[in-house]
Parts: C-alpha cells; structure tokens; sequence
C-alpha cells in the first residue's frame, strides 16, 4: 500500500460503518449553540459518497417542509460523531441525483432486503457492540455515556 | 536555519479538534547526511553538503564515486548546499533528520516543477479565453500582442506561449503541521512543487515571522 494511502488510514477513523448510496442514515453532528454544544441529528438519504480515505464524504439529501435540503458530512470529521443506517436502499446507481426531480411519494426509495442485508446488519450491531464493550473495558465512567447513545441510535 | 532535503509523498487533509480540516503536503524529509563541508579557504565560500536517499552503487558515475569514497559515505541520489555564513558547526557524516524542525515553523519549500511542454497563453500567464460561440474563431489565441507603425515591432518580454514548467520553484512561509520523526515525515500546510515522489527541499523560511 502506498505511504499516503497507510497515513490515512492512521489519522482517519477505526471504524465507520459501510455505507450505500440510497441507504437512510441518521448522521449525528455536533453543533455550537452560543458558547454550548449538542449533537443534533440529521436524518435523510444518502444520494452520493465521494472521495476516499480520509477525504470520503457523504451526501444526505432529506425534505424540510417541502423543501429539499443537502448536506455534505466529511465522514472523518470529528464533529461527525456517529452515522446510524436506519434503512437500507435498493437503488441501481451511485449517484442518486434523480431523486432531486421528483417530489412527493417518488421521493422514495424502495427498500432492500435479502439475506445479505440481514447478514450486514447483525454485523453492523456485533461491530457497535464490540466498541461499547471495548469501551467499557477501557473505563467504567464515559462507558456508560456510549451506552446511552446505542440506545437512541 | 536549517536546511533537509526529501521527497514528496503526497496530499491529505488535517482534521482539527473544532472540525476545521487544512490540506497538507507529506514529505518524507530525511535522513540527510552530511557528505561535504565547504570552506572560505578552500572553496571561497561556507557551506554544508546534504545527501539523501541512497543509490545502488552501479548506478553512481564515476566522478560521483570518488567523491563519496574520499569521506566513506554511501552515495546519495540527491545532493544540495546550504550555505552559511560562518563556518559550519557540523562535521561529515553528520545526520539530519525530520525532528530539525517542529510543529509551527514556518518553511520554504524548493521543487521542480511538474514540465508542461510547450504550453498556451492561457494555461502559463493565465490569459483569458475567448467565445466558443457565436462564429468566434478566438478561442485559445493570445489577441493583439501590440501596436503598428510606432513602434513596428513587439515590445521586448511580451508574455507570449512557450515552455512551461520543470523549472525550480520556491513556495514560502508554509506552516509545519505536524513532525513524525519516527518515519521521518513533515506535513507542511499548503501544496509544494513537483509530482508526487519528487525531490524536494525544505528549510526554514527566509521571510515571514512565526506567529505566537
């Protein structure tokens, strides 16, 4: 592997969950208000994934009273606490910028489902319990905040 | 000052703690060693010699040869000077590493620039282009390179198409983002001269002054 590409994996991320283009994900992003901070959560779906390694972005598209609103999350930013995968898409296309044509119902995208798709989401659970575990072990006290989160999420 | 020679590793990006990325270059800076000093009496002038990156020794010319074997150094595929203004501190065989600088300096940085060939108007002085449309037949041409009759000829160093590229060049006053000096690595903010893998020379700025 080339130096570059090995120095990203160091400075990004352990781990991220795959993502898909057409999956709908919860993205969880620290915002300032004033001089406090809270993680809100921003819920639509993933209509682009660009760049990668460190530089790997995502694009959620969701609808805000009536009105649709794109966001591009830089997956390795640490604002970017946490992308949840609520839904899995069946789409055939990597980029899903046709969904900004329509309106209404054909908004949507049709949901996959399968084996494989269960297979990755007992993974995508064994893989958040293995870091709450690793968590816990490490300390008792900021454990139990990442505890709480896999509850909400 | 300090001088260290390296190559060009390539781009990445920083994320701070607030959330702010920064682009950065990655140099693999070092180790350098010390092949030859330079002295008022012997050469006119005071200067430190620095090699990096060693090369097979099939591969070294003769001259080359010679000049590694008076002092038993491997030779080196990147030789550069620094100069000083008194007599060096440092003695052959000397080794400069990554950790000769730190998280804040500010850096010049020297390359050779990525060669461009024979290049247009408008990719090396950044002229404009004319319409595509609308029956132009202008579109990449340079446009008037002067006036008539006075003086009936081109006023000397107009900026014309020619070769571009290949041609050392200095970036000054980036910022050193981060030292490894366990691979020997700088990221430096900022883009440098030259194609991944190119050599490239880094030493602290000449101009500039290091901020708090």
């Amino acid at each position: 592997m080339k130096l570059i590409d090995t120095l990203e994996q160091e400075l990004g991320k352990k781990d991220l969950p795959t993502l898909h283009p057409g999956d709908t994900v919860d993205v969880h992003y620290l915002i300032r208000e004033g001089d406090k901070e809270r993680v809100q959560i921003y819920s639509g779906t993933i209509i682009s994934i660009s760049g990668r390694g460190i530089r790997k972005n995502i694009c959620v598209r969701r609808i805000v009273q009536g009105e649709g609103v794109e966001r591009i999350f830089p997956l390795h930013n640490p604002r970017v606490q946490d992308v949840v995968i609520t839904r899995r898409g069946n789409v055939r296309r990597a980029k899903l910028f046709y969904l900004r044509d329509r309106v209404g119902k054909k908004t949507r995208v049709k949901e996959l489902v399968g084996d494989k798709v269960r297979r990755e989401r007992d993974a995508e659970k064994a893989r958040r319990a293995a870091i709450t575990a690793a968590a816990t072990a490490q300390e008792a006290a900021p454990a139990d905040d990442s505890a709480e989160e896999t509850v909400e999420a | 000052m300090t001088l260290i020679l390296g190559r060009k590793i390539g781009m990445t990006q920083l994320f701070a703690e607030d959330g702010t990325v920064a682009g950065v270059t990655v140099v693999e800076a070092g180790p350098c060693v010390v092949t030859q000093i330079r002295t008022e009496e012997n050469d006119g002038y005071n200067a430190v010699q620095l090699g990096f990156e060693d090369m097979p020794d099939r591969l070294v010319a003769k001259p080359q040869r010679g000049h590694f074997a008076k002092n038993e150094i491997a030779p080196k595929r990147f030789l550069r000077e620094e100069r000083l203004n008194g007599p060096a501190e440092c003695e052959i065989g000397d080794v400069v590493k990554a950790d000769a600088f730190e998280e804040g300096d500010l850096v010049d940085v020297i390359g050779t620039t990525k060669g461009r060939g024979f290049a247009g108007t408008i990719k090396r002085h950044g002229f404009s282009r004319g319409k595509e449309t609308h029956g132009s037949h202008n579109v990449r041409a340079p446009g008037s390179i002067g006036c008539s009759a006075t003086p009936s000829r081109v006023l000397k160093g107009k900026r014309s198409s020619g070769h571009y590229g290949n041609a050392r060049k200095t970036t000054k006053n980036l910022r050193i983002m981060r030292v490894d000096e366990e691979r020997n690595l700088i990221f430096i903010r900022g883009g440098v001269p030259g194609p991944p893998n190119g050599f490239v020379q880094v030493r602290t700025a000449k101009t500039g002054i290091k901020k708090g």
